[in-house]
């Protein structure tokens, strides 16, 4: 078997452009995979011109809020590029360096500020987005979404919270601040206080009466508006959300990105190279003459798993060392690298033998690998919930299949310290490898026919 | 079927074709089906060490699959193939089975190492010398003209020292330098006892240089002898074209036998 390898690495270093296809291109696909899964969800980059009056102040019942900080909060979320105007703004969007434009009208605090008035307006942000891409129409219009949402729930809580300070000056008494002075203000729990100390000095009769119905209201009134001020808080967010954890645990995004970067480079090297490099013993016709006693078939497929496993290893590790230099790895877990590596190498040299075996020509084995590993890894990215159940299912079932998603789940077990064991995939796998070398042992039986 | 050895019995000597001189291989009503279609209707022949056989017929008569059978490649349905004394039989097949970005040197080195050679080395040095192709020993096969490339191939089949040679149509594609180059070495490895067994479809081929013809239509045995008494026999049932050519007397052979 070793000699076949040895042939193999050395009709592999004869062909410079084979080899650049099947190293460099998958580095160079998993590369800009793995920045795109990290960097898209995280920030994406959103035009920003903010055109209220510096002055601006929103008023509630007659009173300045302090600074809502509306920018703050949009820019802790995306990555905001400043423009000077709408022109800029429009040409950015166009070209495609922002994913949308969020524009502050001018009026915006004013028409929030007519919201307390008999004659309330609506107030709206600006929003440019370019829609040639429905994909890129779908992100953004979520991204917005979300973001308004959360400003709004930012200024509805401002408010909330400035009717919660007014509601406790009207219990406890206090100071209210207004129009640059400063007003002392008794209070309903004073107040209370002050007519039960006057009680006993009036005379029994009507007046006493009267008094301490009126003691009774301030003291019922205090202790309800005390209820109240919890209630206006839980307006402003009347649902909260209680995150509970049942299955699975989400590794890291770049580690995430890193595991896809990984068992994509892995999938292409190892699936095109073995179905290809068998393939290409009967386009020598050497198949026949090799398996003509010299070598058991079993013994050829067997060599060929080895070959997609040895330059497989390789190339990811090249990757993952490469890698690392941008975010920082477990060195520590190297072992366990390996093995996802192994497992998921030989998983897809076997899926590629038993293709190569199939196909049994190198144009239509090359297409074949193709047309099967490309759809198959994005499926294998679509997290489940995110589509119909019926649909997931489906994919959840084609994807168990072929061995990208378990290799994919060996390979983040392996890199994230954090994450789930590694032994369910590699299970998975070692029943994939049998699988499809028994597929491949089975096709081989007419490859070399006509 | 059934491959076995007769280690010189007196039937094995009986069946060879050359007096005297014992059978290398014997092949007994052999037969093969693809589905309904029979290609090969209980062919039966033998063939003497050193002796040199040439396979003939028109297109679907059978050649390649009998040589195929004979190599070991394919499964008969009936019948026997029989190694005399325990020879390995050699298989060049039609279109060369080597590897094109492999040198010529490696090419052999790899394939004697395949075969457990004690000294690959030396073995591929030997063929190198036997094929005299040592000069080019660094070329990488796809640069090689056929007639070198089907050197190669048969340096490769002769590899494991065969006492019988299987060549299936080694002379296709080749031009006629070439065609010379390929039959003197073919002629060399028969001077020195190999039995060589070829099909072809080159008529004047097959008179040339093989010493029997063995005329297959249609999957059955139509003629076994020399060149001569395929002459006498084309004499016989079609006098018509007994003064032709040897490829005009052939096809009216063929012909008067029904195909």
């Amino acid at each position: 078997m070793r000699w076949l390898l040895l042939k193999d690495l050395q009709i592999l270093r004869r062909s410079p452009l084979q080899a650049v296809l099947l190293v460099a291109y998958p580095i160079l696909i998993a590369i800009l995979v793995g920045f795109a899964i990290s960097r898209s969800p995280e920030k994406p980059r959103v035009a920003f011109l903010n055109e209220v009056p510096s002055g601006a102040h929103v008023n509630v019942g007659g009173q300045q809020l302090r600074s809502l900080n509306v920018e703050g909060r949009i820019c802790a979320r995306v990555e905001c590029v400043h423009v000077k105007d709408r022109d800029e703004a429009e040409s950015q969007v166009r070209s495609g360096d922002v994913l949308a434009a969020l524009i502050l009208p001018e009026n915006l605090v004013e028409k929030i500020n007519s919201l307390s008035t008999l004659t309330p307006g609506v107030p709206k942000v600006e929003v440019m987005v370019n829609q040639e891409d429905p994909l890129k129409s779908e992100l953004v219009n979520d991204r917005i979404s979300a973001l308004l949402a959360q400003a709004n729930l930012a200024i509805a809580r401002r408010i909330a919270g400035e009717g919660s300070h007014y509601l406790d000056l009207l219990i406890n008494g206090g100071e209210l601040k207004i129009a640059g002075g400063s007003f002392p203000i008794l209070g309903l729990r004073a107040t209370a206080q002050i007519l039960s100390a006057l009680e006993p000095a009036l005379p029994p009769g009507s007046l006493r009466t009267s008094l301490n119905q009126v003691t009774s209201f301030a003291e019922q009134a205090r202790d309800n508006l005390n209820v109240a001020g919890p209630l206006i808080d839980r307006i402003a967010q009347p649902i909260q959300v209680d995150k509970q954890v049942v299955s699975g645990s989400s590794p890291p995004l770049e580690i995430f990105a890193i595991a896809v970067a990984a068992t994509f480079t892995l999938a292409f090297v190892t699936v095109l190279l073995v179905a290809g490099s068998l393939a290409l013993e009967r386009e020598e016709n050497a198949f026949s003459r090799l398996t003509r006693g010299l070598v058991s078939p079993l013994a050829l497929l067997g060599e060929k798993v080895l070959l997609g496993v040895v330059v497989g290893l390789v190339v990811t590790l090249l990757m993952l060392g490469g890698l690392a230099i941008f975010v920082p790895l477990e060195w520590s877990r190297f072992g366990l690298w390996l093995l996802a590596i192994l497992f998921g190498g030989a998983g897809l040299a076997a899926a590629g033998a038993a293709l190569g075996a199939v196909a049994r020509e190198v144009r239509a084995v090359s297409l074949l690998a193709f047309m099967v590993t490309l759809p198959i890894a994005f499926l294998s990215l679509i997290p489940s919930g995110s589509i119909g159940s019926g649909l997931s299912d489906v994919i959840e079932v084609i994807t168990a299949l072929f061995p990208f998603k378990p290799a994919l789940r060996a390979m983040t077990a392996a890199l994230d310290s954090a994450g789930p064991a590694i032994g369910g995939p590699l299970l998975h796998l070692a029943i994939l490898i049998a699988a499809y070398g028994l597929i491949a042992r089975l096709a081989l039986r007419r490859f070399s026919a006509i | 079927m059934a491959r076995g050895f007769c280690h010189g019995t007196p039937a094995c000597v009986a069946a060879s074709t050359v007096p005297g001189v014992e059978a290398a291989l014997e092949v007994q009503g052999v037969v093969k089906r693809f589905g309904e279609r029979e290609a090969l209707r209980g062919v039966s022949f033998a063939v003497a060490a050193g002796e040199r056989v040439a396979v003939i017929g028109p297109n679907g008569a059978g050649k390649t699959t009998l040589l195929s059978i004979l190599a070991g490649i394919a499964r008969p349905d009936g019948g026997e193939v029989r190694e005399v004394n325990g020879g390995t039989i050699g298989w060049v097949p039609q279109q060369a089975a080597l590897y094109r970005r492999l040198t010529v040197e490696e090419n052999l080195l790899l394939f004697a190492r395949l075969e457990g050679h004690e000294d690959p080395r030396r073995s591929a040095e030997e063929m190198l010398e036997l094929c005299r192709l040592t000069e080019r020993r660094g070329e990488i096969v796809a640069r090689l003209s056929g007639g070198n490339q089907q050197r190669i191939n048969i340096a490769i089949g002769l590899l494991s020292r065969p006492a019988v040679l299987l060549l299936d149509e080694p002379s296709v594609g080749l031009d006629p330098r070439q065609r010379a180059r390929l039959w003197e070495f073919v002629l060399e490895l028969a001077a020195h006892g190999t039995t060589v067994i070829f099909s072809t479809h080159d008529i004047q081929e097959a008179e040339r240089y093989g010493q029997r013809l063995l005329v297959l239509a249609d999957g059955e045995s139509l003629f076994d002898g020399s060149a001569e008494a395929l002459r006498e026999a084309v004499r016989l049932e079609a006098p018509e074209s007994a003064d032709s050519d040897f490829e005009t007397a052939f096809v009216a052979y063929l012909h008067h036998r029904g195909h």
